[in-house]
């Protein structure tokens, strides 16, 4: 089990970590998902023993980065937000040098990375520095794994990466979790939090909610619309004049509606949409995502 | 309505050694439009889009951005672009003000026009007050705000953004495209990259380059018709997978 109480983290006028309580538990596939300036890179870094929290208590399977920064980082895998390996080694030699740092040997846990590595083995030769995103991505998890970690800490895995490989990466991740590796990974796409056992929404240094990725869902009571338009631009900008408009946004290639009354209907908005001239193709109630929960948390917070 | 054609490119292909990073890539802009450029990492968008910006030549093909061509007049296209990307859009130890000057300079402003144009801008965002503060002090949603404004402070005709919205939160984020639209009705073009499947769905066409060349070209709406998706999502993976 993982727990983090009150915890408090300042940089100058800046409060990156503010009072963050939760408790993750052991094989979870926990995400923190929130924008850049959240706080989720500080928060990591306390849990992993590179920062020390102002005030709270982290406990770690037991364990207190603070006084047990060793213990710890033995049984962290830690893969950086920022591309850490050493660019003039090659793939084959940072593998070795993360495996004898920690004490183990490639073949000793070579089960533990074997999917993910050899899809990078034929390039073994290769520079780190030559290698492209994707392959980047792959070594350095590789890298956080072979020590066999309890934990595994992935700060923005996917951030800059495109739709087909970051799709392939929470399959690898699916499969580490199934071997009993606790999981804990931050991300600022909101379409990654569905592949989360539990997700912690956070922005501006606190947490906004705790819960599985279904359940943040099913909290979001109020009625949202999808609005089908020809115009997006005209059409928001008329939209955000109505006096009785909660809040209007782009949605891919709709715009959501929150009313502030909560028993408008679908007629009521065609309507107005057609008192102001705007063509559209049709109004409907839908189900939240976690994006819309999330906009929604942190606009009421704004 | 009259569409002119402000980005032109026929049969260009680059190579790279051996290496061909576009294999004979064929469209064109039209004014005013939102173009979404997509495809996996490595798939040759950076290459295309260092041509379209003047910035490397191609090895074959004709491409005519704002009415140049990019082989021989290079500068006349430079000129008349705007460009930000996620990577790099502003100097940190500068402040906003002193980065503006600078951008607005290179563009080649005047020092009246400057003055005039950058002031609207600060009290458009909202940030007049603040003008001294360096820009490391703000937040990665009000940098790319600023730096969109910058690159298209001196009234380019098309503006090329490289995931400008990589990390931003899903309010600014959104901000981020009212912006994209407000300056698309302006008539300037927008030629956007992301991976945000999202976005693409906010874009008038979207092409998706695979391998070095250009798998689809059209509406969102029409694509997702095409390849019986349900979002641009399911559209990209169906092509780059």
């Amino acid at each position: 089990m993982i727990e983090f109480k009150n915890i408090h983290k300042s940089f100058e006028d800046v409060h990156a970590v503010d009072d963050v309580s939760l408790r993750i538990e052991e094989g979870e596939l926990f995400g923190f998902i929130g924008p850049d300036g959240a706080g989720k890179t500080t928060l990591f870094r306390m849990l992993n023993s590179l920062l020390i929290p102002d005030e709270g208590q982290i406990n770690l399977f037991g364990l207190d980065p603070v006084k047990e920064y060793k213990k710890v980082r033995q049984i962290i895998g830690y893969m950086p937000g920022k591309f850490s390996l050493y660019y003039d080694l090659s793939i084959e030699e940072n593998l070795q040098f993360f495996a004898t740092v920690f004490g183990t040997t490639i073949e000793e846990n070579y089960h533990l990375i074997e999917d993910i590595y050899k899809q990078i083995e034929p390039f073994k030769k290769r520079p780190a520095g030559k290698l492209s995103g994707g392959m980047k991505q792959k070594l350095a998890l590789s890298c956080a794994l072979i020590h066999k970690p309890r934990l595994l800490l992935l700060d923005e895995p996917t951030t800059g990466v495109d739709a087909v490989s970051r799709r392939e990466f929470w399959e690898m991740l699916q499969k580490l979790k199934e071997k009993g590796i606790t999981i804990v990974v931050s991300t600022p796409y909101m379409d990654e939090a569905g592949l989360c056992d539990r997700v912690a929404l956070m922005q501006n240094g606190k947490i906004h909610a705790v819960a599985p990725p279904s359940e943040i869902v099913s909290q979001f009571s109020d009625p949202l619309y999808t609005i089908k338009v020809k115009n997006n631009y005209k059409s928001l900008q008329a939209l955000r004049q109505w006096e009785f408009c909660e809040n209007v946004y782009p949605f891919g290639e709709t715009l959501h509606y929150l009313d502030k009354r909560n028993n408008v209907s679908a007629d009521v908005i065609e309507a107005y949409l057609s008192s102001q001239q705007l063509t559209f193709d049709k109004v409907e109630m839908i189900q939240p995502d976690i994006e819309d929960c999330f906009i929604a948390l942190t606009h009421n917070v704004g | 309505m009259d569409k002119k054609k402000v980005i032109t490119v026929e049969n260009l292909v680059k190579k790279f050694g051996h290496f061909t990073a576009n294999n004979n890539l064929n469209f064109h802009v039209d004014q005013g439009e939102i173009f979404g450029f997509l495809g996996a990492n490595g798939a040759g968008k950076t290459t295309a889009m260092r041509i379209l910006c003047g910035l490397s030549s191609p090895t074959s093909g004709k491409v005519e951005v704002a009415g140049f061509d990019v082989s021989h007049q290079a500068e006349e296209v430079k000129k008349r672009i705007g460009y930000m990307s996620q990577k790099f859009s502003l100097f940190e130890d500068l402040s906003i003000w002193e980065n503006m000057r600078f951008f607005a300079t290179v563009y080649g402003l005047s020092s009246s026009e400057f003055k005039a144009r950058g002031e609207d801008l600060l009290r458009k965002l909202n940030l007049y007050k603040e003008r001294k503060r360096l820009v490391s002090t703000l937040s990665l949603g009000w940098k790319q705000k600023l730096a969109f404004s910058v690159a298209i402070l001196h009234q380019p005709s098309i503006v090329f953004l490289d995931e400008p919205t990589g990390g931003v939160d899903p309010i600014t984020r959104r901000q981020f495209w009212e912006m994209i639209y407000e300056a698309a009705e302006n008539g300037i073009t927008v030629f956007v990259t992301t991976h945000y499947m999202d976005e693409a769905e906010y874009c008038d066409r979207v092409t998706i380059m695979v391998d070095g060349r250009i798998d689809a070209l059209d509406t969102p709406a029409e694509l997702k018709k095409q390849y019986n998706a349900a979002s641009m999502n399911d559209v990209f993976l169906a092509l780059a997978r």
